[in-house]
C-alpha cells in the first residue's frame, strides 16, 4: 500500500473546472447585478434590444450561477478532493482520467448552447429546467459521465472506509439523476407531427397541476442536490483541512446525512401551498419543511463544533472565516425556509421579493463563500504556491458580507411590504391598494438590492484577480502545506 | 455503527437512492390520475392561442407574472374566482409562475381588452404610468411560430388525446389548409380589435405578428 506522501495527484481536470467557475461566476452574477439593477431602473431594460429584457435575462442569470459557476465549483472540488479522501489519482487510470476530460468537454459545448437558447427564447418553461430536450440528453451525457468518473475513482480506491463527503457526492449523482430525468419527461413535437414545426420543440408529458408537482419536486430538490447536498461535501472536506482539527462527531455526521436524505425530498410540496394541489401534500410539504431544521442544522453544527477550542484561528485565517460565515448563513437559510413553509407564513411570503431574498441568503452566503474557501485551499496546493494576497481576501469577504446583508434585509423588508400591502383592506372591506402601489414602494429596496449585488461582484472579481495571481505569482512552496493555507 | 456500510459503496447507493425515491412515490403518484381531469366544458387552446403561448415562454412572461388565484379574499377581489385544478388541464407546461412582480394573469381575459394589451406591450407606461415592465415592442415585428404551434396541437391530440377535430392533423398540407381557413381569420379578428395598422396590414398580407398570437392567448385566460 502506497502511503499518501508518495502520491502525486493529477489536477488537470480540477484546474479546468476552477477557471470555468471564474468565468461563470462574473458572467452570471454581472448579469444577476444587471436584472436587479433593471427592477429599480427600468431604463436599463433597452440595453441589449429584445435580448435585453429582465425576463429573457432572468433565466439566463439563474442558469449560469447555478449550472455554470455553482456546478463547476462543485466539480472542481470533487476532482481535488475525492481522489485525495480514496487516495487514488486520476493519472493512475488513463482511461477514467480521458473520460473526465471528455465529461468536461461536453459540459462546456452543454453550457455553450445552453446560452445561446436561452438568449434566443427557446426554454420549456421550467424553472431551473429550462433546456430543451436535445440539451437534456447532453445533460444526461455529461452526468452518466460524471457517474462513471466516480465509481471509477470508488473502484481504485486505496482507502476503503468512504469519506463522509464521499456520501454527499453519491448521493448528488444520484438525487439528481432521478429528479432530472422524470422532471424532463417530453414528447418531442416533431416525431409526431409530420416534422411540422421547430425540430427542438417539446411538450411536457405532465399538465397543468401534475406538471407543477414534478417540477417543484425537481424545482426544490434540485436546490438540495446541488445548492446543499454537494456543498456539505465540500465542507466536511475542507473545513477539518483547512483548520487541522478533526470532524466534531462522526453519529452527528450519520444522522444528519441520512435524516435529510430522507426528509429532503418531501418538502417540495411547499412551492405550492394554497395551490391547486391536495391539501394533505401541501401539509405533508410544510411539516417536512419544518422537521429539515434538524438535519440541516445537524451539518452546521457538527462543523462550528469542529472549530471547539481553535476559534483563534477565526480571526487570524480568511479561509476559516468564509467556511464559518458559510455554516452561520447554512443556519439561517435553513431555519428561514421552514418558516416560510409554515401556511399562514407563506400566504404573505408567497410571490413576493422575500422569496429571492431566501434564496441569495443561501447561495451567497453559503454555497458561493465555501466555492471561493474551496478554491482558495485547493490553489495552494494545486500550484504549489502562496495564496497572492491575505488582505485582498479579508477585503473580500468584508465587502461580500456586507453585499449579502444589504441583500437579503432589503427583500425582507420589500415581500413583506408587499404581501401585506396586496391584503390590506379598508373600514369597508375594500382592497386599499392598485397593484401598482404594491410596486412602486418597493423602488429603495430594490435599490439597496442593486447595490448589495454589485458589492457581492465587486468581491468576485478581488477573488478572480487573487486566484490568477496566486496561480502565477504566488511564492514558490517547496513542499505542500499540511493544513492552514499560506499566504501573503 | 455505520462502518461496514461506508465499505460498501454499492448497498450504500442503493441505500441512499431508497430513501431518496420513497417521497416522490408517495407524494406525488397518487393523485396523478384526478388531477389530470379536466373541468367540464374546458376547450382547448386553439393553435393560434398556443402560438400565443409559445411567445409568453418565450418572452418568459412567468418570471414576473403568476397564473395562479389563492383562495384567499384578498386575491378574489382583485383576480376573479380562485384557481380550480381542472382549469389546467392542458396546459403542457403548467405556467403558474412563482413571483409576481406584476399581478396575476390566470383571469386576465376577463377585465382586459386586445386594445389595451397592445398599447400596453407596445409601452406599458401608456396605460400604466409607474410600471416597471419593459415594452416589448418586437412583438409586433416579430412572426409568430404557428408551425410549432400546430406540431404541438398535432402531438397532444395523438398522445395524450387531447379533444381536438379532425382539422388538426400531421402533414404540411393541413397545416396550411388549417392555417388559411382557421388561423388567419381568428388573427384578423384580433387585429381589427388592436387598432395599430402595421399589424393589420401584416395580417392582411398573411402574416400573424407575435403579439396578436399572445393577445389572443391572453385573451383565452378567463
Amino acid at each position: 500500500m502506497q502511503s499518501n506522501a508518495a502520491l502525486e495527484y493529477d489536477y488537470s481536470v480540477a484546474k479546468l473546472y476552477m477557471l470555468t467557475t471564474v468565468i461563470f461566476g462574473i458572467v452570471g452574477m454581472t448579469i444577476g447585478v444587471l436584472i436587479a439593477a433593471q427592477l429599480a431602473f427600468p431604463e436599463l431594460n433597452y440595453l441589449l434590444g429584445e435580448y435585453g429584457t429582465f425576463s429573457r435575462l432572468r433565466p439566463l442569470h439563474t442558469n449560469v450561477v447555478i449550472y455554470g459557476f455553482t456546478v463547476s465549483g462543485i466539480m472542481a472540488s470533487f476532482y481535488y478532493s475525492a481522489p485525495r479522501v480514496l487516495k487514488v489519482s486520476l493519472g493512475e487510470l488513463p482511461a477514467i482520467n480521458a473520460l473526465a476530460k471528455l465529461g468536461f468537454a461536453a459540459y462546456l459545448v452543454a453550457a455553450t448552447f445552453l446560452v445561446i437558447s436561452l438568449g434566443m427564447g427557446i426554454t420549456a418553461s421550467k424553472e431551473y429546467a429550462q433546456m430543451e430536450w436535445p440539451l437534456d440528453i447532453a445533460i444526461v451525457v455529461y452526468w452518466v459521465i460524471w457517474g462513471i468518473v466516480m465509481f471509477g475513482l470508488i473502484g481504485a480506491r486505496r482507502e476503503k472506509a468512504l469519506y463522509i463527503s464521499m456520501w454527499y457526492y453519491i448521493a448528488t449523482f444520484l438525487g439528481v439523476a432521478m429528479l432530472y430525468l422524470f422532471n424532463n419527461m417530453e414528447v418531442p413535437t416533431m416525431f409526431f407531427s409530420g416534422g411540422l414545426g421547430a425540430w427542438y420543440h417539446s411538450v411536457s408529458m405532465y399538465a397543468g397541476t401534475n406538471d407543477a408537482l414534478v417540477q417543484w419536486w425537481w424545482g426544490h430538490n434540485a436546490v438540495a442536490f446541488v445548492f446543499t447536498v454537494p456543498i456539505i461535501a465540500i465542507i466536511y472536506y475542507f473545513l477539518p483541512k483547512e483548520s487541522g482539527q478533526a470532524v466534531y462527531s462522526y453519529k452527528l455526521s450519520l444522522l444528519s446525512f441520512w435524516g435529510l436524505m430522507f426528509i429532503y425530498l418531501w418538502a417540495g410540496g411547499h412551492h405550492l401551498l394554497w395551490s391547486t394541489v391536495p391539501d394533505w401534500m401541501q401539509t405533508m410539504g410544510s411539516i417536512f419543511s419544518v422537521v429539515l431544521i434538524l438535519p440541516s442544522w445537524g451539518s452546521a453544527i457538527n462543523m462550528l463544533l469542529t472549530m471547539k477550542g481553535e476559534w483563534n484561528q477565526l480571526t487570524e485565517n480568511p479561509l476559516i472565516k468564509f467556511m464559518v460565515l458559510a455554516s452561520t448563513f447554512y443556519m439561517l437559510s435553513t431555519l428561514e425556509g421552514p418558516i416560510q413553509a409554515v401556511k399562514s407564513v407563506n400566504a404573505i411570503a408567497h410571490f413576493t421579493d422575500w422569496i429571492p431574498g431566501h434564496v441569495h441568503d443561501g447561495v451567497l452566503g453559503w454555497v458561493a463563500f465555501m466555492i471561493f474557501a474551496a478554491l482558495m485551499h485547493m490553489s495552494t496546493r494545486i500550484f504549489k504556491r502562496e495564496i497572492y494576497s491575505k488582505s485582498l481576501l479579508e477585503a473580500q469577504f468584508w465587502i461580500q458580507t456586507t453585499g449579502v446583508v444589504l441583500y437579503f434585509t432589503s427583500m425582507w423588508i420589500a415581500g413583506i411590504t408587499q404581501g401585506m400591502m396586496w391584503r390590506a383592506v379598508d373600514e369597508y372591506g375594500n382592497l386599499m391598494y392598485s397593484f401598482i402601489d404594491t410596486v412602486s414602494v418597493l423602488h429603495p429596496y430594490y435599490t439597496i438590492r442593486a447595490i448589495g449585488g454589485v458589492l457581492f461582484l465587486v468581491g468576485v472579481f478581488m477573488f478572480a484577480w487573487n486566484l490568477f495571481m496566486t496561480a502565477t505569482a504566488g511564492r514558490k512552496l517547496d513542499q505542500e502545506p499540511q493544513f492552514r493555507s499560506p499566504m501573503a | 455503527m455505520f462502518h461496514w456500510l461506508e465499505k460498501n459503496p454499492f448497498l450504500f447507493s442503493v441505500g441512499v437512492f431508497i430513501v431518496i425515491a420513497f417521497a416522490g412515490l408517495v407524494e406525488i403518484l397518487p393523485n396523478f390520475a384526478e388531477a389530470a381531469r379536466p373541468i367540464k366544458g374546458l376547450k382547448p387552446y386553439t393553435v393560434l392561442e398556443l402560438a400565443g403561448k409559445e411567445v409568453y415562454k418565450k418572452d418568459n412572461c412567468i418570471a414576473c407574472h403568476s397564473q395562479l388565484i389563492r383562495p384567499f379574499k384578498a386575491e378574489t377581489d382583485r383576480y376573479g374566482q380562485y384557481s380550480l385544478s381542472g382549469e389546467y388541464a392542458y396546459d403542457r407546461p403548467f405556467l403558474w409562475g412563482s413571483k409576481r412582480t406584476g399581478p396575476d394573469l390566470h383571469r386576465v381575459g376577463n377585465y382586459r381588452t386586445s386594445d389595451w394589451h397592445a398599447n400596453h406591450m407596445w409601452n406599458p407606461k401608456s396605460v400604466v404610468p409607474d410600471s416597471i415592465m419593459p415594452a416589448y415592442k418586437h412583438q409586433f415585428t416579430n412572426i409568430a411560430d404557428t408551425e410549432t404551434a400546430y406540431a404541438e396541437a398535432v402531438t397532444v391530440k395523438k398522445v395524450f388525446n387531447t379533444p381536438y377535430g379532425p382539422e388538426i392533423a400531421p402533414g404540411k398540407e393541413a397545416y396550411e389548409k388549417y392555417y388559411k381557413s382557421v388561423m388567419l381569420p381568428e388573427a384578423m379578428k384580433i387585429a381589427k380589435e388592436m387598432k395599430n395598422k402595421d399589424v393589420l396590414a401584416k395580417v392582411e398580407k398573411g402574416e400573424i405578428p407575435e403579439i396578436v398570437a399572445l393577445i389572443a392567448y391572453l385573451n383565452k385566460l378567463k
